[in-house]
């Protein structure tokens, strides 16, 4: 285990959001460290709070409705969370860069590409001439393989096809070296032919920076081609932890589990899909006790489910490697229960 | 696998490794049968096992039809509300304007002439030059002009939607054709039509001057249907009534007119407070309802004529009007959000 | 860009012509010009005679038309029925002093209204953004010569009661004050009011529009993106969100100038401004076409000159709608 300082490191985040239906809880007390140089991935569905514990992070959430209850996330030995606004703003877009989503509304319509791009790289180096940084911006999108960079420089987004705005918005975002960049659901918009191209834009970013990547996705295969270790969330929490070999083949917590054997396999004959039963639960009022139990295979209804939160306990097979799980243990021990309920190896 | 080597540097054999193994935990057994018919086995239940159990996070999911939503959210709406209660105490006021006007709106009292309004109950509203009580007459018009205002929204509702419709769901020449129509219109101010239109069809009766106000009203409603059926008739259900043999006239009703509701009952409901305050400008400068027919506008003219001292004669007619027109706007708007909340909530 | 903007004028003139068309027709079938003069005892025959010659209006309304249409190109939209007064020097006068009303106007609005709707955006349920919406809602509500009235009654009584003229009610002065700044605080003095009542319904729906479309562009992907490139705050306003908010508004300028000079007719008449408004008005109740064509035609090209210039603008601000 390399006994390196993590370069960013949360702890105990809790996150909310207050609307007209009642107190989201978007993010509760979620801790994870990130390595330098290595790429972290984030898996969870839609709701889980994955993306929203990055922004909260980098300031990004809009603070009226969105409050950073409690936590800290150690940056380079300071509190991002406690930072005077203006510090923060240095260090996002420089040293801490992100990718967003959807290309085609991430980027203002009415400013070129060049402009954007520009832009980022001036504000963070002031004294950079308007020649120099065009220059600087042909030569990101170059490496983000955008062909005729040049002349792309003066287009506009509408002008770009999908694959190339998120090329795009990848050289914007390495534009100033980061040393954590992170990439939220960088491929779910993109066409699947696209998707490949832009793993691979992914991976050359990462190489020319070695900057520690987060890639939060829903997408598994992703994670098993980019990423090293893996966090799972549900419901706005950590369930687990671990090394990316270790989570694809022995997981530990049931949700992660039902992630896996409802995969779609090309290399075996399946006669069905097997989904996770149920329904992702409200944030604002999640299930008492552990949240997953009411879709749980391994629960069986017993009460310590329903009434105790979980907490993280840490498995040695090795590597770092938490769960969230009451009886996980029962995971390794016995075989798995499928969604039937037969049993299997 | 102990030393933290990029990701970008991970062997791909390793990576599609565990990609592959991925899926390998608790795979059921592949059932295929040897003979090669493919028995489609029994689809597994989607239960867990053991107890099954129901989670209620205390919200209760029952079925509601659209409109019930629709409701919902707009009674959530307090400003809409109250607004409604407004209206639809001015409405009873206007309708049953016989029992509640405290006098005859053409009564005279000629002793009384021009008098300021009086807390005793007496005038409350004043008189007017030829002491007819004020209060009656703004009663009187208020009557008329919601009157004017309701058959305006109506008739350039209706003929606006069919307009609309026609226009965009048969698109090419017709809605060419059409659109050009509208064009004419809108190079000129609308005002200025009105009072042509008023000079030459002829004004003076309520029933002429609603349906002059109709005639150019209705095209603001026709861009806006037609703008909903453009966009709707590609849709796969338009097709597949198609496919089922409904005929034109059946689609548009049935299948994409029902889409459309939301826009037009709000533009509708606008179109009252539109109306109101056209009549009363039409009116106001002589092109709309003449005497003795007595309208808010017209009060509102004559009421100028007395002079700026007799204020009261200018400010009541208008302040009902105001009044109306608020609470029209407020509750559009809540319909608006009820109607279409997928529209950013921007509240008032 | 120069093709689109012929194929739009071209386009235009089309339709001017078509809608002369049809409003000469209807004028002229309906209203007699000279009904007020047949009722006249010391109108003599002979008069009577002379103008139905000039005018011809003894021949059939597609001559008349025709003859209108000659007239209108060539002789300064020709001279009006009773009276044989040129028309083009009057419409140029009263086009002048309608100028001075709502060009001010409209600039004064686009300022106020849009700079009060980033505000609320900015500022959302603050107290500044419940009164600026309180205000709009009333703006809009009102009839704008009620509005006219209101304010005269005020400054009138004010002036009854404190013998204080700050805004005059009626009138533009017919004394030519000079120039300079004597003349823009006579201009201030007289135009004030009817500025004033000119510009709240534009101001209404300006701001609402602007906070409305402020608020969807600051909750959206690109300011995020901004944000997340660490730009300061206001330059993530100015140079991102602002700009993009402004594009639906230059729409909203082009559609909303129909209804100012509808605005117009009605304040002119309130304050007895020698303008355009009046000037219709008379015309309309004298039933004499060749004023009313001629009012009509001036008015329909400035609307439609306004709104070429007004979709150059949105092509301009907005690259995705470029004209090539």
């Amino acid at each position: 285990m390399p006994s390196a300082e993590p370069i960013l490191s949360i702890r105990n985040l809790t996150v909310e959001f207050n609307t007209e239906d009642g107190v989201v809880h978007a993010v509760t007390d979620v801790s994870y460290d990130l390595a330098p140089g290595e790429v972290l991935g984030i898996v969870g569905e839609s709701g889980s709070g994955k993306s929203v514990s990055m922004l909260s992070v980098l300031g990004l959430i809009p603070a009226p409705p969105g409050k950073i209850v409690s936590g800290e996330a150690v940056y380079k030995g300071e509190d991002l969370l406690k930072m005077p606004k203006g510090k923060l703003r240095e260090i996002r877009g420089g040293e801490m860069a992100m990718i967003f989503q959807d290309p085609m509304t991430s980027l203002n319509p009415v400013l070129t590409i060049g402009n954007q791009i520009s832009e980022a790289i001036q504000t963070h180096n002031p004294r950079t001439s308007d020649d120099a940084a065009r220059e600087r911006t042909i030569h990101l999108l170059e490496l983000a393989g955008v062909s005729f960079a040049e002349r792309r420089f003066d287009q506009y987004p509408h002008e770009f096809s999908g694959g190339m705005r998120q090329r795009a918005m990848i050289a914007m975002a390495i534009a100033n070296d980061p040393s954590v960049l992170i990439a939220d659901e960088p491929t779910t918009a993109l066409d699947v032919t696209i998707q490949a191209q832009i793993v691979e834009v992914l991976k050359t970013a990462q190489r020319e920076t070695n900057a520690s990547t987060i890639l939060i996705t829903h997408d598994l295969g992703l994670i098993a081609e980019l990423a090293d270790r893996v966090v799972v969330m549900y419901a706005g929490r950590v369930v687990e932890l671990g090394d990316v070999y270790t989570i694809f083949n022995s997981p530990r917590h049931p949700y992660t589990v039902g992630l896996m054997t409802s995969l779609a396999r090309v290399d075996m004959d399946q006669e069905w899909l097997e989904p996770i039963p149920g329904q992702p639960p409200s944030l604002i009022t999640p299930p008492p006790g552990c949240a997953f139990h009411p879709r749980c295979t391994l629960s069986q209804g017993r009460a310590r489910c329903r009434t105790e939160v979980p907490e993280l306990r840490s498995f040695s097979d090795g590597t770092l490697h938490l769960s969230a799980c009451h009886f996980a243990e029962e995971l390794a021990a016995a075989p798995v229960l499928t969604a039937t309920g037969s049993e299997n190896r | 696998m102990t030393d933290r080597v990029p990701a970008a540097d991970r062997l791909p054999e390793e990576r599609e490794e565990i990609a592959l193994t991925a899926g390998s935990v608790g795979r059921p057994a592949a059932a295929t049968s040897a003979s090669g018919s493919v028995a489609v086995p029994e689809r597994p239940a989607l239960e867990p096992a053991g107890e099954t159990l129901t989670y209620e996070s205390g919200v209760e999911l029952e079925a509601r039809s659209q409109w019930a939503y629709a409701r919902m959210r707009f009674f959530r709406h307090r400003l809409a509300v109250a607004s409604l209660v407004v209206l639809i105490l001015v409405a009873l006021v206007g309708i049953f304007a016989k029992r509640v006007a405290p006098y005859a709106f053409d009564e005279l009292d000629l002793n009384n002439i021009t008098a300021k309004p009086t807390l005793d109950g007496k005038h409350l509203f004043g008189t007017d030059l030829l002491g007819r009580d004020y209060l009656s007459r703004v009663i009187y018009g208020l009557r008329t002009s919601l009157w004017v205002a309701l058959v305006v929204a109506t008739l350039s509702t209706a003929i606006g939607t069919t307009i609309g419709a026609i226009a965009g769901y048969y698109g090419g020449a017709v809605d060419n054709m059409l659109m050009r129509l509208t064009d004419l219109f809108l190079v000129l101010p609308f005002l200025a039509v009105l009072l042509v239109l008023s000079a030459f069809l002829g004004h003076g009766k309520p029933v002429r001057v609603a349906f002059i106000v109709a005639l150019l009203l209705w095209t603001f409603l026709a861009r806006i249907v037609r703008g909903v059926f453009l966009s709707l008739r590609e849709k796969e259900f338009v097709e597949a009534a198609k496919a089922a043999g409904a005929s034109d006239l059946r689609i548009i009703v049935r299948h994409i007119l029902p889409n459309c509701m939301g826009p037009i009952v709000v533009t509708m409901t606008l179109f009252i407070a539109t109306a109101i305050l056209l009549e009363a400008a039409l009116s106001f400068l002589g092109f709309g309802i003449d005497p003795p027919t007595p309208a808010l506008g017209k009060l509102i003219a004559e009421g100028e004529s007395q002079g700026l001292e007799s204020w009261w004669l200018v400010t009541f007619p208008g302040l009902v009007i105001v009044i109306i027109c608020l609470a029209v706007n407020f509750v559009g708007d809540g319909l608006r959000d009820a109607l279409d909340p997928t529209q950013r909530r921007t509240r008032a | 860009m120069l093709i689109y903007v012929v194929r739009r004028l071209l386009y235009s003139v089309v339709v001017l012509i078509v809608a002369s068309m049809f409003v000469f027709w209807g004028i002229s079938a309906v209203a007699d010009p000279l009904a007020f003069l047949k009722q006249q005892p010391t109108a003599s025959q002979q008069t009577i005679e002379n103008i139905t010659k000039r005018k011809h209006l003894d021949e059939p309304i597609p001559v008349r038309y025709v003859y209108w249409l000659k007239d209108a190109t060539t002789n300064g939209f020709g001279t009006t029925t009773i009276g044989d007064r040129p028309i083009m020097p009057d419409l140029k006068r009263v086009l002048g002093h309608t100028l001075q009303l709502v060009i001010v106007a409209e600039l004064l609005a686009i300022l106020i209204g849009v700079g009060i709707g980033v505000y609320s955006a900015l500022r959302q349920y603050s107290a500044v953004d419940y009164t600026a919406t309180t205000f709009s809602f009333l703006g809009l509500a009102m009839p704008v010569f009620w509005l006219a009235l209101m304010l005269q009654v005020l400054f009138v009584n004010i002036y009854l009661w404190f013998d204080v003229r700050i805004f005059y009610t009626a009138n533009l002065s017919g004394v030519d004050p000079g120039g300079g700044l004597h003349f823009v605080l006579d201009r201030i003095q007289h135009l004030g009011l009817p500025w004033l009542v000119l510009m709240v319904a534009s101001i209404a729906v300006y701001s609402r529009y602007m906070r409305a479309s402020m608020l969807e562009v600051v909750n959206s992907d690109y300011v995020r993106t901004a944000r997340a490139k660490g730009l300061p705050e206001r330059r993530v306003t100015m140079k991102h969100a602002f700009r993009n908010a402004l594009i639906p508004l230059v729409t909203l300028v082009a559609l909303n100038f129909g209804a100012l000079l509808s605005g117009a007719v009605v304040t002119e008449t309130v304050f007895g401004l020698d303008g355009m408004g009046l000037y219709f008005i008379n015309a309309l109740n004298r039933g004499d076409p060749y004023p009313i064509m001629a009012w009509l035609m001036i008015t329909a090209t400035m609307i439609i000159v306004f709104n070429l210039v007004a979709d150059i603008a949105y092509g301009y601000l907005d690259p995705r709608v470029r004209y090539d």
